[in-house]
């Protein structure tokens, strides 16, 4: 099937983003509103090609449309085309919906910036780019939207460069992007050299005549470029950063969508893992790795954005995880991207609405007892909470359940590791999320008399109100009658064996909820029986110290990579002057030197000029001469 | 006692010499009988018009091809109708430039710095009589690349060198220099014509006949003393490469570029290396065809040391003028080097060079005769810092062209450089090669250094400024562009048409 209309999802926010850069301050009064509007009929042609599909029967769901040839070069030939299938739907609308209503909300949120049309017309492009990303019907299309969001993020980031940190932190996110992003380009040349293609369905084609050695290399460099993008253990220290940009960019980049391109990537080459045992498990591994990883980090974290962050690297740990489980995964792993876009995405534009009452206080030990000031936010944020740390019947316990049941089914030590890790995640959630939930809206309030707590306007509440909604019911009506796993399954062809059940579903609900209420009950100790101290304790153990210092992600970079590589660069700058400069500065002397010195046989009399002449002409003989002899 | 024989004259095929020669003897009645107000206009319609003429009447004869006009000593055929139009093309670019008189001395005759020239100059005398030398000259260089024995060729050559002597000496401004540099190119040229008419004479001696055909069944049947074939070649090499300009005879050349009036400058270096290059071109692939060996070795040491020389020497210069001579002088050896191949790619790309080249180089002259300050030309390149920044368009274009003289893609000078060095490298002249592409890189980087200073330094205040140039100086300008461009982008039409013309009869 081929439809002409999926040109339009990525152009619409295109245009828009164009318009607004090239208009210019002509733009300022209309740009935010415009840039909404296609934002929104983005989202309206998303749904639109979701009610075809849904017209469809399985086999016939996925459209494509070739829009020209990009590179024909030999042997490599790459079309642009997209390509919309099951999989990557539930992304357009995850992208265009919550994107709209992130839009919608920023409207508000960001009315008193003078470069409101700016941001706008990089929200736009990123929507632009991150479309592009799932649509690509190869791995070099994908490519260029990764790039794109990859822009897009470090330009969002440093929306406010005006501030150098924020500035810093832009760069740390590109930096650690370029890591990733060299995985991504590795393995398309691996797939290139070892398949000859590099488009999904030419690569799903050719993967069973490939040794298990290259689709392990293209494996594990497609896992390299998730865990920058995703923010992953080891690439996973831009992102508490990040949180410099404004909060709407937090909520939409680096909560719902763009962080999540990495799980994406993994689900999408599942027949890359499939057929690559040692890099689907290194692929688990690192999820499971990254989903403590960030819920150790979370519990420290006073500044709620970053906590939250903590929350989202940790929680895409699950995803990864479930991505990493193989056939029977892939699926909770989407399920568990879309439930955690709603609930994320809402929780974010929550702690917006909070700053925005709180002068953009980050502080949690300077919130407190603001439920009675912002029922609203309260409302939304809460039922957001309930669905990340996964209590029936909201969104997150579907998810987080169905991943860490599949863990323990793996079976052996693997399925006890991998499902202990997550178990005691979901525990350790429990406990930070809880402890945001309490610090910010129940106990004394700690604020200052100045600051005076408010509820966020109409714009703001009203997309915050309808990601809630998702938070609540999303979890329901993707597991009701199996129904995302039976969409998702001609995509990622779900293993038609029925898997060993080590433990029963409900078995592994109970384990969880105990785990939950241990969390819960840890953290109402601390932090509601006992009052929260306005400036954060010194005297505590060195594991909070070291988890306060994000786990030393930082120090280790800055060790490891940072002083190492500027010594590196230093000596190559001397080496540069010295070797490099230094001959090719030689040559030039050497060039122009000899220009001057046979610039005086141009004396300018004839007399001379004519002996050269006759010189040559002798000369001309002599060599003919030499040459006949 | 033999019977007179009437020469069977084919007029429509010589038609482009006889017009142009017709032109030139009406320009000189016209510059005795009319009177000098209305002598400007009449002069350049009537330069034109035959220019013109003559092109159109090449294009008539496009597919012609005979041996037998003029009784067998003028060849026409491919190489023959590209060249002269290559020539007519550029001519008509370069009287578009010299048309603006203000680059032009009121009287010639007139000792530099006497009363009689103050006086020239006070009445606002506009020297005409360039144009019938003008046209003088394309005819010589009309008939220099057809020509098909040594006779007609050294009589061609002659009609080509004299006006261009006198043309030299026509400048306004620097009265001095421009007549030193007329008599130094007339001294060095005639040297150069002895050469090459004794070189004519020992290949008589050697075949017996004057005609490149007989010399080429000469050598195929090698009946004479080598010796005197060997000398002849080279003595005749000697005419043609001082034509060329090559080293080591090309001493004359960045003196006459530089003390000439710019626009003879921009018509002499761009047409004549056509007629050049097109002589040399007929005289190696059909008279020397089977002396290959003996003649590789020698234009290869000339071509390699010409390139080098020119790129390098011209790094140390400071005169714009001078600097785009020595620019010619490598370009010559690169050109050199289409000869060398002695194959059918390497004959399209000499022909294809030449008129890309030609084209560039009366643009880069034609706006060297547009930076001005109150005393005339400025060719001192420090004074050129900052015209970038005040005349964009110009310095641009000027840029473009300097580009397209360093051989960067998208620029007809890329395509030439690729052709014609491709062309070389297939018939196994590798060093000539090597040492071409190094030059070039030499060469880039005074081409770049110009274009630098352009639109990198700041601009100097000292009353240079860029000339609102005349309507025809504008069209050679923009045409030069144009094409220099077009042909970087879109070669392919031209050089199918030059390799399914361009073949040599025999």
């Amino acid at each position: 099937m081929t439809s002409n209309l999926l040109v339009y999802l990525i152009a619409l926010p295109l245009f828009g983003s164009a318009i607004l850069m090239l208009a210019g301050r002509r733009s300022d009064k209309w740009g935010h509103l415009f840039a909404t509007a296609l934002s929104a009929s983005s989202f309206g042609v998303g749904l639109y090609l979701f009610s075809q599909m849904l017209s469809r029967s399985g086999g016939n769901r996925a459209v494509t449309q070739n829009l020209f040839s990009w590179i024909s070069v030999g042997t490599f030939q790459v079309n642009a085309g997209l390509m919309l299938d099951q999989l990557s739907i539930c992304f357009v609308l995850l992208i265009t919906g919550v994107g709209t209503l992130i839009h919608i909300y920023s409207i508000a949120y960001m009315s008193h910036d003078l470069d409101r049309r700016r941001f706008f017309s990089y929200l736009n492009f990123f929507i632009a780019a991150m479309l592009l990303l799932v649509l690509g019907d190869s791995y070099l299309n994908l490519y260029v939207g990764w790039e794109g969001v990859g822009l897009a993020s470090y330009l969002l980031i440093g929306f406010w460069n005006q501030k150098p940190t924020y500035a810093t932190a832009a760069k740390k996110a590109f930096v650690a992007n370029r890591v990733g992003d060299l995985g991504l380009s590795l393995a398309i040349m691996i797939s290139f050299a070892t398949l000859g293609t590099v488009s999904f369905a030419g690569v799903k084609a050719h993967a069973g005549q490939a040794s298990t050695a290259s689709l392990t290399a293209i494996g594990i460099m497609l896992l390299v470029a998730a865990t920058g993008k995703s923010a992953q253990f080891p690439l996973q220290a831009w992102l508490g950063d990040a949180m410099a940009g404004p909060t709407p960019v937090s909520a939409l980049i680096h909560a719902a969508t763009m962080v999540t391109a990495g799980v994406y990537l993994i689900v999408r080459s599942n027949f890359i893992f499939d057929a690559a045992p040692t890099a689907q498990l290194l692929v688990a591994i690192i999820g499971a790795i990254t989903l403590l990883f960030g819920a150790v980090i979370g519990m420290a974290k006073d500044d709620i954005k970053k906590a939250l962050a903590a929350s989202t690297m940790s929680q895409i740990g699950y995803m990864i995880l479930g991505a990493g489980l193989g056939p029977v995964g892939y699926a909770f792993a989407i399920m568990h991207l879309l439930t955690h876009g709603f609930f994320k995405a809402g929780m974010f534009l929550g702690a917006g609405s909070v700053m925005h009452g709180m002068d953009d206080e980050v502080n949690m030990r300077r919130y407190g007892g603001l439920r009675k000031f912002m029922p609203i936010t309260f409302a939304t944020f809460g039922l957001g909470y309930l669905a990340i740390i996964g209590v029936p019947p909201f969104a997150g316990f579907y998810s987080k359940d169905k991943i860490i049941e599949v863990a323990f089914n793996m079976g052996g030590i693997k399925g006890v590791t991998l499902g202990g890790a997550a178990m005691l995640g979901a525990a350790i959630t429990a406990f930070y999320m809880t402890r945001v939930v309490v610090m910010t809206f129940a106990g004394n309030k700690r604020w200052d008399e100045k600051a005076h707590p408010h509820e966020s306007p109409a714009m703001m509440w009203i997309p915050m109100v309808l990601l809630a909604v998702g938070s609540v019911a999303s979890g329901f009506i993707f597991t009701h009658g199996n129904s995302l796993v039976n969409w998702l399954a001609p995509v990622v062809a779900p293993n038609p064996e029925h898997h060993s059940e080590m433990l029963k579903p409900a078995v592994v609900s109970i384990m969880a909820l105990v785990a939950v209420l241990i969390g819960i009950g840890i953290a109402i100790m601390k932090y509601l029986r006992k009052d929260v101290p306005v400036v954060a304790p010194e005297n505590v153990s060195i594991f909070t110290k070291i988890a306060r210092r994000d786990l030393l992600q930082d120090d280790f970079n800055e060790a490891v990579f940072m002083r190492p590589g500027q010594k590196l660069t230093q000596g190559l700058v001397v080496a540069d002057k010295a070797l490099i400069d230094g001959a090719v500065r030689g040559v030039a002397r050497m060039t122009v030197g000899t220009g001057s010195t046979l610039r005086n046989t141009q004396t300018g009399f004839v007399r001379s000029y004519a002996m050269w002449i006759l010189l040559g002409a002798i000369g001309l003989i002599a060599a003919i001469w030499v040459v006949t002899l | 006692m033999d019977t007179f024989v009437a020469p069977a004259l084919s007029y429509s095929l010589l038609s482009p010499i006889l017009i142009v020669l017709g032109g030139a003897v009406l320009a000189v009645l016209v510059e005795a009988f009319v009177s000098r107000l209305i002598r400007p206009v009449a002069q350049l319609s009537i330069t034109l018009g035959t220019l013109v003429l003559s092109l159109a009447q090449v294009f008539r004869i496009r597919h012609a091809s005979s041996l037998t006009a003029a009784m067998g000593s003028v060849a026409i055929d491919g190489p023959a109708i590209l060249l002269q139009g290559s020539i007519l093309v550029i001519a008509i670019l370069g009287v578009f430039l010299i048309a603006d008189q203000e680059h032009f001395t009121g009287l010639a005759a007139a000792i530099p710095g006497s009363s009689e020239e103050r006086e020239a100059v006070k009445s606002g005398e506009k020297v005409t009589e360039v144009y019938p030398l003008t046209l003088f000259a394309v005819a010589g260089m009309l008939l220099f690349p057809i020509a098909n024995d040594l006779i007609t060729l050294f009589v061609a050559l002659e009609v080509l060198s004299l006006p261009l002597y006198l043309m030299a000496g026509l400048s306004r401004h620097r009265r001095l220099l421009s007549q030193e540099a007329a008599l130094k190119y007339f001294l060095l040229g005639a040297f150069s014509s002895a050469f090459f008419l004794f070189g004519a004479a020992f290949l008589y001696g050697y075949s017996g006949s004057v005609s490149l055909a007989g010399i080429h069944d000469a050598i195929e049947s090698s009946p004479g003393n080598i010796v005197l074939l060997l000398i002849g070649m080279s003595f005749l090499s000697v005419g043609l490469l001082f034509k060329v300009s090559a080293v080591p005879f090309h001493a004359w050349t960045p003196d006459v570029y530089q003390g000439a009036p710019t626009p003879v400058t921009a018509f002499m270096a761009a047409a004549t290396k056509v007629a050049g290059f097109g002589a040399m071109l007929r005289i190696f692939y059909t008279a020397f065809e089977n002396s290959y060996w003996d003649w590789r070795p020698l234009l290869t040491v000339i071509a390699i040391i010409t390139m080098l020389f020119g790129a390098i020497v011209a790094i140390a210069q400071r005169d714009i003028k001078r600097m785009l001579a020595y620019s010619s002088i490598a370009h010559a050896g690169f050109l050199i080097t289409g000869i060398l191949a002695l194959n059918k790619s390497g004959l399209d790309a000499t022909i294809f060079y030449l008129f890309a080249y030609g084209i560039a180089t009366i643009g880069a002259f034609g706006i060297v005769t547009l930076v001005r300050d109150s005393s005339g030309e400025v060719t001192d390149l420090n004074r050129w810092a900052g015209l970038g920044k005040r005349s964009p368009f110009i310095a641009t274009v000027f840029a473009t062209l300097l580009l397209a003289f360093a051989g960067i893609p998208l620029t007809s000078g890329f395509i030439g450089k690729f052709t014609i060095f491709s062309a070389a490298f297939e018939s196994g002249n590798k060093a000539v090669v090597v040492v071409g592409v190094l030059s070039s890189a030499i060469a880039a980087y005074f081409y770049i250094r110009v274009i630098v200073l352009m639109f990198f330094s700041d601009p100097v205040e000292d009353g240079t400024s860029v000339v609102i140039p005349s309507f025809l100086t504008r069209v050679t300008v923009i045409a030069s562009f144009a094409v220099t461009i077009f042909l970087g982008v879109f070669p392919t039409p031209l050089l199918n048409f030059i390799s399914s013309t361009a073949t040599f009869l025999r």
